[in-house]
């Protein structure tokens, strides 16, 4: 700290990303198109929690029949988590409007929407798999002794337990989701971090970032405190 | 009395470990067997076997003279007839023990949640626990957990209940209310197919004991015949291990107690 403050540059950058009356201009606005990020990141991690769960449950499928399913799961996953993310949001928001096919949607808030689902929903379908991996085999055995079906043994007996045991993880994996909302800016999405670079643009002073970094920072710090504090309980639980 | 459990030559191997080598055995309704054995002579695997929840290599099991082992067999249909215990009671840990007790009934045979909490309420009365249905399994001693689970499963009005070494895992005081739990249900004509290390109960309740070794039947007689008067060397030699047949530790040997099957003839 000590060592920025007396840098030689430091009140060159201070001005330029620390200056009060430019922050307090373009504060309202980032906030304002804030709001994109939070109703992408909500939309995105309605799919990804459901989609993610559909992989991890096909994954976790037994016997010879379900092969084809598990092999499916488990390539999705391995592509999806495989492709940077910023790449896939390029390649499905611009490439996939250019083919003009009718009736296929050309708003790049949709686009940037579907590959935060598709490379979430592959970390997020991991997280579930090893949830239901850590349910003793023995969960399952006694439901089915019971006559419940593979369904509903998996419904009622072991999904409960898995889902609660990767809460934290998934928590985890909903903050990467949060602050990743910023690459769709490079679709050209106006969202929080678009409209920073808009108002840098117009006042050639970085302040605007700053700004932009206080405010997912105001929505991630609890989040991750949460995380660590369940995380701590199921600790305790388990012991 | 009619056969309720019949096992035809079963095998089950578990890759090249063959686990259970051509089982007959057949269980009257109302009859009590109990499956004594060292651990590894494939009682369990048995029972897992009569529950389907181990497919069986060779041979067959017919419950009430239909083969359950056959293609085509309602595997959810079967089970809800044949009723089992574990040894780690496998209560599901999220529920509650009402909720445990009547997810069966009403997951699998349907019936409305009033009608199943009023049977199963009536239950955990019989087996002392009526005041602990809205408790979670972990507040519970290991005793009421597994009265919790036989409860469980007679839920499902079973025609036969299997119990694998229910007691086992019982800290030695929890071992009587499980057993008097069993020795009731016995009374009162359940059939029952029990793999126990319990002895009193096999004498006392058990109107079969059979010795299993090395996936075979070894022997099987009345209760006082088997573990007083065994024919064979084989159960001879567990039951002194198992201190049943010497009158006191004393006259064991080390060698006697540890050497191998087969290394002794």
């Amino acid at each position: 700290m000590l060592l920025v403050v007396n840098s030689p540059g430091w009140e060159d950058v201070k001005a330029a990303f620390f200056y009060g009356p430019e922050f307090r201009e373009s504060f309202p606005d980032i906030l304002e198109k804030f709001r994109t990020n939070v109703k992408l990141f909500l939309l995105a991690e309605v799919f990804i929690l459901v989609w993610g769960l559909v992989l991890a449950v096909l994954r976790s499928l037994q016997g010879p029949v379900f092969f084809p399913l598990r092999l499916l799961s488990a390539a999705y996953t391995d592509v999806f988590r495989g492709i940077p993310t910023i790449l896939l949001i390029f390649l499905l928001g611009f490439g996939v409007p250019a083919l003009q096919i009718s009736g296929v949607p050309k708003s790049q808030f949709f686009w940037a929407t579907v590959s935060l689902v598709l490379v979430y929903s592959a970390y997020v379908a991991e997280v579930y798999r090893a949830g239901i991996d850590s349910v003793h085999p023995s969960q399952e055995a006694a439901a089915r002794s019971l006559g419940l079906n593979r369904f509903q043994s998996l419904r009622y007996v072991v999904l409960p337990q898995a889902i609660r045991r990767v809460v934290p993880p998934l928590l985890n994996d909903f903050i990467g989701l949060q602050k990743d909302t910023a690459l769709v800016a490079l679709l050209g999405v106006v969202e929080a971090f678009r409209q920073s670079q808009i108002e840098v643009a117009g006042s050639f002073n970085y302040t605007p970032y700053v700004a932009t970094a206080i405010i997912f920072l105001v929505l991630t710090i609890p989040l991750t405190r949460l995380t660590d504090y369940l995380i701590a309980r199921e600790r305790r639980q388990r012991r | 009395m009619a056969e309720q459990l019949r096992l035809e030559h079963v095998s089950k191997s578990f890759g090249d470990l063959p686990v259970l080598r051509g089982i007959d055995l057949a269980l009257e309704e109302h009859e009590v067997v109990c499956l004594i054995g060292a651990s590894g002579s494939g009682k369990s695997t048995l029972l897992r076997c009569v529950n389907l929840l181990e497919p069986v290599d060779e041979g067959r099991i017919l419950l009430r003279g239909e083969d359950v082992t056959g293609r085509g067999v309602d595997v959810n249909r079967t089970r809800r007839r044949i009723g089992i215990v574990f040894q780690a009671f496998n209560l599901f840990p999220h529920m509650t023990v009402l909720d445990n007790v009547t997810l069966g009934p009403r997951k699998a045979l349907r019936q409305s949640r009033a009608e199943a909490e009023a049977q199963a309420r009536e239950l955990l009365g019989r087996f002392g626990l009526a005041d602990r249905a809205g408790d979670y399994p972990d507040r519970l001693s290991g005793g009421q957990q597994q009265r919790v689970a036989i409860a469980r499963a007679l839920m499902m009005e079973p025609r036969v209940m299997l119990f694998d070494e229910v007691t086992s895992a019982l800290d030695p005081e929890l071992v009587g209310e499980v057993l008097v739990v069993m020795r009731d249900l016995a009374l009162a004509g359940m059939t029952m197919l029990v793999v126990t290390h319990e002895m009193q109960f096999a004498r006392e309740v058990g109107d079969r004991v059979v010795f299993m070794d090395e996936g075979r039947i070894v022997e099987q007689a009345n209760p006082a015949d088997l573990l007083d008067r065994p024919k064979q060397e084989r159960t001879r030699r567990f039951l002194r291990r198992s201190l049943q047949l010497a009158h006191s530790i004393e006259e064991l040997t080390i060698d006697e107690a540890t050497k191998e099957e087969g290394s002794i003839e």
